[in-house]
């Protein structure tokens, strides 16, 4: 084995480098989705990797640093988006053409590609290699899941397939960490080198307009760029070159109608003469692992009834888990908001940081758990491939309300957190069906609705049961997320025919084969989107925070003194110790702290007595206002803030059953009950329908890159969400209840 | 079937020859090989089945179909693919 240093190719690589003796190499990752690149970037990489965003878009960039030779410096791996090709139809795609060519910011061209090639699946995955092939650069093949490829009797001959493709293939297994070495020599020995285009030929006709191409007009082209203008989408803008395309595709046209899909023809053949030559057919099992396991996962009767049970699994798990967790943040908080409060003065400044600051981004990070697991298993499903399958089982009826069958995943992700949910869709290609999923994902009732159902539940609903055993408020809790669905399909039905019309999106799906899932991708997958949710949505409600402890805080009573402040933080205390026995009750951001008496003096008090003749046709005072203002920032601090109003707090023993009874009790101006049976309903369909959380307009500005759509969503459903409510209040009054 | 082959003999053709006409893969019966003679229609979904590998000449396996009767599941090129019957009708087969 000669060393690295020595193959006489590496010195093409010093020539080279003396150009930019400055950077790193750049090293692109190319593949089919489910080819195995993940796993393999994974182990080259270990660890150091970062996960960002290409500027402007939602495409996640995955880099990572790959000891290419102990006496280089570590070269820079880019991870391109799993790709079937280059023709730039889906954002994914566009990027990683940008990509190869250099068109993205502070990132070079690649001095080389490992395209990753799935054995299994030979073909298809060689016509995204034809593709990079075209665009001239050193390339290396690593070639993946050769022994699965065994099994299923395809026997590849990795020199026979190098031959024909003039360039180094490499079979690799990377989870045993095996053809690595091979693979980073390989790499190394073609940098410099630039790949030989793709064999394949056109008709002659074609071939004819091609040269044509190449040598008319004033500059000659070579027949990649000229091949590439004949085929691309949007014609060129020199003027000469433009009518000479325009003629020629006139003339290809009139041949042959479906002219355009000459190239792609031509790759395959020139694909299948390839495999033709390396892969010797041995006889096989007549079924696969995988269409064994699709006879049950995706049977006309069986594949439902698991997909249910998958959903209720997923479902249990995440609020009976993730309570635990939920609760030790929430009480991490709290303990840190009592801290600080016992080592600063007391002050405006104590004040900002324990109920503002802390309070608020406490809030926000106690969702993390559910996040989490969430993804845990998202992650999960995808990893083995069955989310392909749950697509391919739903599609018919997301179709109905003309959505993809891939949105059905971030739906119902969004039943436990819309945040997820919403970051899920970027799995969903076309720009507008992702849109409609984004927009209708908050309707699905999620965990933080829970709580207020359960305290107007448990306040006016409580103890009846239907035919002895249906308790009205688990029926109640029922109607609740059957409402949000109702209206969610309503909604994208409407958005598709309005100012999201499409056509039906296509389904085509690829459905992978059944893998064990690989708990290190899962991880990181985990780690990634926990990272982003943190560091994105929690500036954003890091601010929110501020602004709200502000509005509740200011004009300051002239009486505010320390007494005052002391009792502040042992009502943050009891909010804490709340969240015991009432798990999901969290602290209220920025109003954790005050007494009920500051709070109707203060600007948010201010603006609940503002806004009590727009909400009281819905059966609302100015305090419930008070409420609803802060369950703007996050829905379940409408139950901490009504603890504050109502003065619940004072005395630290005392349980949530004191809310629920001074709930019960509170009586408004002229002594009339304010909450009644018909009240509590209509303030549960106000929440069911409103945007009442700010990490979820954080993440929508975050995933549709604007404030139109962000601020639209928080439009459109506060309007449904007050229509829906008067119709409830009204209706019930109209039918004699109070 | 004694009418249809009457009136298939009226227009002159045997079924044996309209099992071989080309016809889409949306009408195929599941668990029925055929060939690919044509991706009709044009733009993106066209251009994505083509580069999936669905090209004249490929063989494709009705595999079966949803819960629902759509989508459908198809094999080719060693590989599964699902797609809506409003895709498959693009897809020009016939029977080998």
């Amino acid at each position: 084995m000669s060393s690295v240093l020595e193959s006489p190719s590496l010195d093409s690589q010093n020539a080279d480098a003396k150009h930019a003796p400055a950077r790193p190499l750049v090293i692109a990752l190319a593949g089919n989705p489910n080819a195995g690149k993940t796993t393999l970037f994974n182990s080259l990489t270990g660890l150091r990797q970062k996960v960002a965003n290409y500027p402007g878009v939602t495409v996640e960039r995955k880099e990572g640093s790959w000891t290419i030779a102990s006496d280089l410096r570590s070269a820079r791996l880019i991870d391109l988006p799993g790709l079937y090709s280059l023709d730039a139809a889906s954002m994914d795609e566009r990027i990683a053409r940008d990509v190869l060519t250099g068109n993205i910011p502070n990132l070079p061209a690649p001095d080389a590609i490992v395209a990753v090639v799935d054995a299994t699946n030979l073909e298809r995955n060689l016509y995204l290699v034809t593709q990079l092939l075209e665009y001239g650069r050193p390339l290396v093949i690593a070639l993946t899941m050769v022994d699965l490829a065994l099994k299923r009797g395809l026997e590849i001959d990795a020199n026979e397939l190098a031959e024909s493709l003039c360039v180094p293939v490499i079979p690799v297994t990377a989870q045993q960490r095996v053809g690595l070495d091979d693979l980073s020599k390989a790499v190394l020995r073609v940098i410099g080198r630039k790949a030989e285009g793709a064999r394949w030929r056109l008709s002659d006709c074609t071939e004819c307009e091609l040269m044509a191409l190449m040598s008319g007009g004033g500059d000659s082209i070579d027949r990649q760029t000229a091949l590439r203008t004949l085929y691309a989408d949007e014609l060129p803008q020199d003027d000469g070159l433009r009518e000479a395309i325009e003629s020629a595709r006139e003339r290809l046209a009139h041949i042959n109608v479906n002219w355009w899909q000459e190239p792609l023809i031509a790759r395959y053949d020139w694909i299948e003469q390839i495999s033709s030559r390396a892969v010797k057919k041995h006889a096989a099992p007549r079924l696969s692992t995988t269409e064994r396991i699709d006879r049950i996962l995706t049977h006309k009767f069986f594949g439902p009834l698991i997909l249910i049970a998958v959903m209720l699994l997923v479902f249990q798990t995440i609020f009976s888990w993730a309570n635990l967790p939920m609760d030790l943040v929430d009480k991490g908080f709290g303990r840190l908001g009592e801290a600080v409060g016992s080592l600063l003065a007391p002050g405006l400044f104590r004040d900002l940081l324990v109920d503002g600051i802390i309070a608020g981004v406490g809030g926000v990070l106690v969702f993390l758990p559910q996040i989490l697991l969430l993804f845990f298993f998202i992650a999960i499903l995808e990893d083995t491939g069955y989310m392909a399958r749950a697509a391919f089982l739903m599609d018919r009826l997301m179709r109905g309300v003309g959505l993809h069958g891939k949105a059905f995943m971030p739906l119902l992700s969004s039943f436990a957190c819309a945040i997820p949910g919403i970051m899920a869709t970027r799995t969903i290609e076309n720009p507008k069906d992702r849109l409609a999923t984004i927009m209708i994902a908050p309707f699905m009732s999620c965990s933080a609705r829970l709580p207020v159902y359960t305290l107007m539940i448990a306040a006016f609903f409580s103890g009846r049961k239907f035919f002895g055993f249906l308790s009205v408020g688990a029926l109640m809790i029922m109607a609740m997320y059957l409402l949000g669905i109702m209206v969610a399909i309503g909604v994208a039905w409407v958005l598709k025919r309005t100012i999201l019309k499409a056509p039906t999106p296509p389904l085509v799906l690829e459905l992978p084969p059944y893998r064990v899932p690989n708990f290190l991708t899962i991880s990181q997958m985990m780690i990634s989107r926990a990272w982003l949710f943190l560091k994105r949505a929690g500036t954003v409600i890091m601010a929110i925070s501020i602004i709200l402890w502000a509005l509740a805080t200011f004009p300051r009573p002239p009486q505010a003194n320390v007494v005052n402040n002391d009792a502040a933080v042992a009502q943050a205390t009891k909010a804490g110790e709340e969240s015991e026995t009432d798990a999901g009750v969290k602290t209220a951001p920025g109003l954790a702290g005050q007494s009920g008496e500051q709070l109707s003096q203060s600007y948010a008090g201010r603006a609940g007595h503002l806004i009590e003749p727009v909400i009281r046709p819905l059966g609302f005072d100015w305090k419930m206002g008070v409420a609803l203002i802060s369950s703007f920032a996050a829905r379940e601090t409408l139950v901490s803030t009504l603890s504050v109003i109502y003065n619940v707090g004072k005395d630290r023993d005392s349980s949530s059953d004191s809310l629920v009874n001074a709930v019960r009790e509170a009586k408004r101006e002229d002594g009339s009950p304010a909450w009644t049976p018909l009240v509590a309903l209509s303030m549960m369909v106000f929440f069911v329908l409103a945007m009442q959380c700010m990490s979820t307009v954080a993440v929508v500005r975050r995933e549709t890159n604007s404030w139109r759509w962000p601020l639209f969503m928080i439009a459109y459903m506060t309007v449904l969400a007050y229509i829906a409510s008067f119709i409830t209040y009204q209706g019930g009054r109209l039918l004699g209840f109070n | 079937m004694e009418i249809a082959e009457n009136i298939n003999a009226l227009f002159g053709r045997t079924t044996e020859q309209i099992s071989n006409a080309p016809r889409s893969l949306d009408i195929l019966p599941i668990g029925t090989q055929a060939r690919v003679t044509g991706v009709t229609g044009s733009g993106a979904i066209a251009r994505r089945l083509l580069e999936m590998g669905v090209v004249p000449g490929a063989p494709v396996r009705v595999i079966k179909a949803a819960p629902l009767g759509d989508p459908i599941e198809v094999r080719v090129r060693g590989y599964h693919l699902a797609l809506r019957r409003t895709e498959a009708k693009t897809i020009s087969v016939t029977s080998d």
